[in-house]
């Protein structure tokens, strides 16, 4: 990823190695291991590339990429197909709107902005699926969910760190 | 001549537009798909062969993944089993020391079971084949409870087979390929179990809310259920065989019935899926709705008759219900005539009708195995 700041920033590096390792994190943190009796928790690792990739810059490749990794947590977790990417696209649309009054704005400001969009994400798939099977998923285990992806937010501004000002040409 | 030289080269578009417009496009196409796709029902849902070719796909990266977790926990029950032998062995022998009592129990019930099935010429069900499977993914969310498991069709699975733990039921296949199966859990937000209170014999439908103690819903019953009773499928509907243990009874911080599974205290990377058929569901229905009640000896005729005759006198001296309007059924009987076209007959008269079975329909009520079997007389 070593490159010089004059040259323009690919999609492959912001868009695609994040993909794929939000993948391969989803993948390790699947695994049925339990420590005391405890699972391992399970945080939605695309919710951090939804708010980094709207802040970085806004993309018309970025909602599809939000897409499709919201299809494959459908595919991999067993869901409703079509319940995560509505979900994170509703995360990545909150933001997107909301990018004007980002700008400048300290890590503390955008950490409340990601909990905005975590909260977006998780509150739709929550509506979802208590308007399709009628049954309100566990509540403390929602609670439980948002938290441990909350926790993720270091990786979120490493993103936007690293890419938001990485390209001559959006300056 | 290029684009960027045509008549569009001063075209300026925003970037937020379009990025918004792409949005929008993936929200409809994210909307679209959830619209048109189920996870349980296999019927209703459009995407099973993609879920299955996934599932295909990533099983072997799973188990690749998982494989060095499996191993550890091997080496580390290894090495807890040579530091805590002597502790584990006095567990152990007090264990074993209870459960000679049990099985000295259980071969003198077995004995008695068997002659009593021998005398009423019960046909039992057959033993239920199973295949081990190895969990190579394991999805806990509050949204999606399921675990997937590395044999498929191949090894004679099939959508609806339960799945066990060494302790008690997990769940059953909701999706199926060649060599992987998605086992749907109990605790999933989707799922709903019929199970009954083994020490009343009360049914209730266990429901699933994506925690890790699913709910008593539907009790029927008078007090039928207290805290720390055990919990058994009932086997209605027939998805689950009856008797399979699920759990202990408890209650919750709101007072809500729920369940504590017997599945949680064990390891969750080894699954049974049992090859289970619903009898009931393969049964020809019309031929048991045709069966005739198996013909009474001297004795039993005169022992009903002498009943039916006590419980008309009985009837006869309560005060008589004000009549029913046209068309509606007097309370006791069904408004559906009786079969063959006679009208129902009148609650007083007679010993009431037998009820009409209800339609066949895609998963009917599974008859008990003495129902099931053709009836025999009664030597």
């Amino acid at each position: 990823m070593n490159r010089h700041p004059s040259q323009p920033l690919q999609p492959a590096v912001w868009l695609g190695v994040p993909f794929l390792l939000a993948i391969v994190a989803t993948f390790l943190f699947s695994i049925p291991l339990r420590l005391f009796t405890l699972a391992l928790p399970e945080p939605v690792f695309p919710i951090v590339l939804a708010f980094a990739w709207a802040v970085i810059r806004p993309s018309v490749l970025g909602p599809f990429a939000v897409l499709f990794l919201g299809l494959f947590l459908d595919l991999f977790w067993g869901g409703p197909i079509g319940l995560w990417p509505l979900s994170l696209l509703a995360g990545y649309s909150l933001i997107l709107l909301s990018r004007n009054l980002m700008v400048g704005q300290g890590p503390e400001i955008l950490f409340g902005w990601y909990l905005a969009a975590t909260g977006a994400a998780m509150g739709t798939a929550y509506l979802a699926i208590l308007l399709t099977t009628g049954e309100a998923p566990n509540a403390l285990g929602t609670v439980w969910q948002y938290l441990v992806t909350a926790a993720l937010y270091p990786l979120a501004h490493y993103l936007i760190e690293r890419f938001e000002d990485a390209d001559v040409r959006f300056r | 001549m290029s684009f960027k030289d045509g008549p569009f080269q001063d075209l300026r578009v925003p970037l937020t537009w379009t990025a918004a417009a792409a949005a929008v496009i993936a929200l409809i196409i994210a909307f679209a798909l959830f619209a048109s796709g189920h996870k349980v029902d296999a019927a209703k849902d459009g995407y099973t062969a993609v879920r299955g070719q996934f599932a295909e796909t990533v099983a072997p990266v799973s188990g690749v993944i998982s494989a060095p977790v499996s191993w550890t926990g091997g080496a580390v029950n290894y090495v807890r089993g040579y530091f805590f032998a002597v502790s584990e062995n006095r567990r152990l022998r007090a264990r074993v020391s209870e459960l000679e009592r049990w099985r000295d129990a259980a071969i003198a019930l077995k004995n008695v079971n068997e002659r009593y099935e021998s005398l009423l010429r019960l046909r039992t069900e057959p033993p239920i084949p199973m295949v081990t499977a190895r969990v190579v993914t394991d999805a806990r969310g509050p949204f999606a409870n399921a675990r997937l498991v590395d044999v498929g069709t191949a090894q004679g699975v099939k959508i609806g087979n339960p799945a066990l733990s060494d302790r008690g039921v997990v769940g059953r296949v909701v999706n199926v390929s060649r060599s992987v199966s998605r086992v749907l859990l109990l605790t999933d937000v989707e799922s709903r179990t019929p199970v009954l209170i083994n020490r009343t014999n009360a049914r209730a439908i266990m429901t699933g809310d994506g925690g890790p103690n699913p709910r008593l819903d539907y009790v029927r019953g008078q007090n039928p259920i207290q805290a720390g009773d055990m919990i058994l499928t009932s086997g209605d509907g027939g998805v689950y065989p009856r008797g399979l243990p699920v759990g202990v009874v408890m209650k919750d911080a709101r007072g809500v019935w729920r369940v504590r599974l017997y599945a949680d205290d064990a390891s969750i990377d080894y699954v049974r899926v049992l090859s289970f058929e619903d009898f009931g569901a393969l049964a020809d229905q019309v031929a048991l709705s045709q069966s005739q009640p198996p013909p009474l000896n001297a004795a039993d005729a005169a022992q009903v008759k002498n009943a039916a005759a006590a419980r008309a006198a009985t009837r006869l001296v309560l005060p008589a219900a004000p009549a029913p309007p046209a068309g509606a059924a007097a309370p006791g009987t069904t408004a559906a005539p009786a079969p063959g076209g006679a009208p129902a007959a009148p609650a007083t008269a007679a010993p009431p009708a037998p009820r009409p079975r209800p339609p066949s329909t895609a998963t009917p009520p599974r008859a008990p195995p003495a129902a099931a079997a053709p009836a025999a007389p009664v030597q």
